[in-house]
């Protein structure tokens, strides 16, 4: 009986014995070289291989921000301060963190302020609807409201609310993969502060713009008048903001007569 | 000749891993949401299996039956695979990295695969000879590879799909897992009219 138990012990521990050596030869001979500060780095940064950073994912960031020290530690938007304090304190670099941002869908057409052209029941993804004349809205510069942005959105913070795609800023990283998905390039990223931000990306004139939506920047300046700060400007009869300039006062959200115009809740 | 053709043919298509035997529904469900990626999966499931079995099957027959030890075989097995998955991820980091990035991924998540240990035991059970089980595993992988290539197709029908709120995500996809598991059940006896 006991012939049993020790020669099945020492079988199965011979084989073990045998595997363990084989990975250890392996891992000594065959192993590749990681630079650790690579590891440690690469450890710290969250995973999502958004891109954001201009490489090609957390891996190739990493690898370069250990080969090179002059590279910026502050490019990681999804990781924000936390990530850019721990790869600073790894590699013994000073780097101010990045600002928060957010990605902010600029439409605010929806359906309740919107005018439909034709009703849409093909493919649910934007880009398919956009080649039916551009879309079932009579404005051709809006929210299509099919979710491709909400799609690509790894952190969720993209839900579509009355035919339109709403960013929440809290759970937005501003990787931007959205920015790069909507077909009618309506995501822009923006600092997630209290500032003004416009709703609306229609760049017809006013007359037009009443007839195809009610939330439409119908560029009547209004805002850029009376902006003390001289953020605004009114380009193309479409009303843009200078993030850098805006200080958050509120004056053109009230002033503006269509409503396009509102302060990002950060 | 011929038996090895039934082997290998039976082995993808009427004792299908995924779809007749239940085994490996992890990866099944888990990685084939695009084709690619099943592709991907499905290859390196075929490698595993093959060097599995090219590693248990002397095992077993020159190691543990004749010792008396043929119980030990789950355990032995899981060892020797989960090893040799791992020489083989270093292996292919260092000459082919290429490879390894592709496959990569994959590797470490099919180490201790209950399809993979399946057919090693499944080989043993069949009393299949070395080339039998060599075929029959190159079977298995090109069925499971089959089986998730299919469903990649079909689950990316069924994300355009307007299925009802509580049935979406995972219950509708064991639902059409089902279907399409029912679907290879026409299989069943092709294999004796194919060799006829």
């Amino acid at each position: 009986m006991t012939d049993v138990i020790i020669t099945a012990a020492l079988v199965v521990a011979g084989i073990g014995l045998a595997c363990s050596l084989l990975l250890v030869l392996a891992s000594h001979f065959m192993g590749v070289k990681v630079n650790p500060v690579e590891g440690e780095v690469r450890d710290c940064l969250p995973g999502a291989n958004c891109g954001a950073c201009g490489y090609s994912g957390c891996d190739a960031y990493a690898k370069a921000l250990a080969e090179n020290s002059d590279i910026p530690a502050n490019l990681c938007r999804p990781g924000g301060e936390e990530t850019t304090k721990a790869i600073c304190e790894i590699l013994g670099v000073e780097a101010e963190a990045a600002e928060p941002v957010t990605a902010f869908v600029h439409c605010g057409g929806d359906c309740n302020k919107q005018v439909y052209k034709e009703i849409y029941q093909g493919l649910n993804s934007c880009a398919a609807a956009k080649m039916l004349y551009g879309g079932k809205g009579a404005c051709l510069y809006g929210c299509l409201g099919c979710g491709d942005c909400a799609t690509v959105c790894d952190n969720d913070a993209i839900c579509i609310v009355d035919g339109v795609a709403k960013v929440d800023p809290r759970k937005c990283a501003g990787c931007g993969l959205c920015v790069a998905k909507c077909p009618n390039h309506l995501i822009s990223i923006v600092p997630k502060k209290e500032k003004a931000v416009i709703t609306c990306s229609n760049h017809e004139k006013g007359a037009v713009v009443r007839k195809e939506c009610k939330n439409g920047c119908i560029g009547c300046m209004k805002c850029q008048k009376n902006c003390p700060a001289e953020a605004i400007t009114v380009v193309n009869a479409l009303a843009s903001i200078d993030y850098d300039k805006c200080i958050g006062c509120g004056k053109c959200v009230e002033d503006c007569p269509v409503g396009c115009l509102e302060m990002l809740k950060a | 000749m011929k038996e090895l053709l039934i082997i290998l043919m039976s082995a993808i298509l009427v004792n299908n891993y995924v779809l007749n035997k239940f085994l490996g529904i992890c990866p099944f469900l888990g990685v084939s949401k695009k084709s690619d990626q099943a592709v991907g999966m499905g290859l390196s499931v075929i490698f595993v299996m093959l060097v599995a079995t090219a590693a248990t099957w002397p095992i077993y027959t020159y190691l543990l039956a004749p010792n008396g030890l043929a119980y030990l075989q789950t355990i032995v097995f899981i060892l020797v695979i989960a090893a040799l998955v791992q020489f083989v991820e270093i292996f292919l980091k260092k000459f082919i990295p290429a490879l390894h990035k592709s496959l990569g991924v994959y590797l470490p998540l099919i180490t201790t695969n209950c399809a993979v240990l399946g057919v090693t035991i499944n080989n043993i059970t069949d009393e299949y000879t070395f080339i039998e089980s060599m075929v029959s595993s190159l079977g298995c992988g090109l069925g499971f590879l089959l089986a998730m290539w299919l469903f990649a197709g079909v689950r990316s029908r069924l994300e355009e799909s307007d299925a009802p709120e509580c049935f979406k995500g995972i219950p509708i996809t064991l639902v059409a897992a089902s279907i399409v598991s029912v679907a290879f059940m026409g299989f069943g006896g092709i294999i004796d009219k194919l060799f006829a």
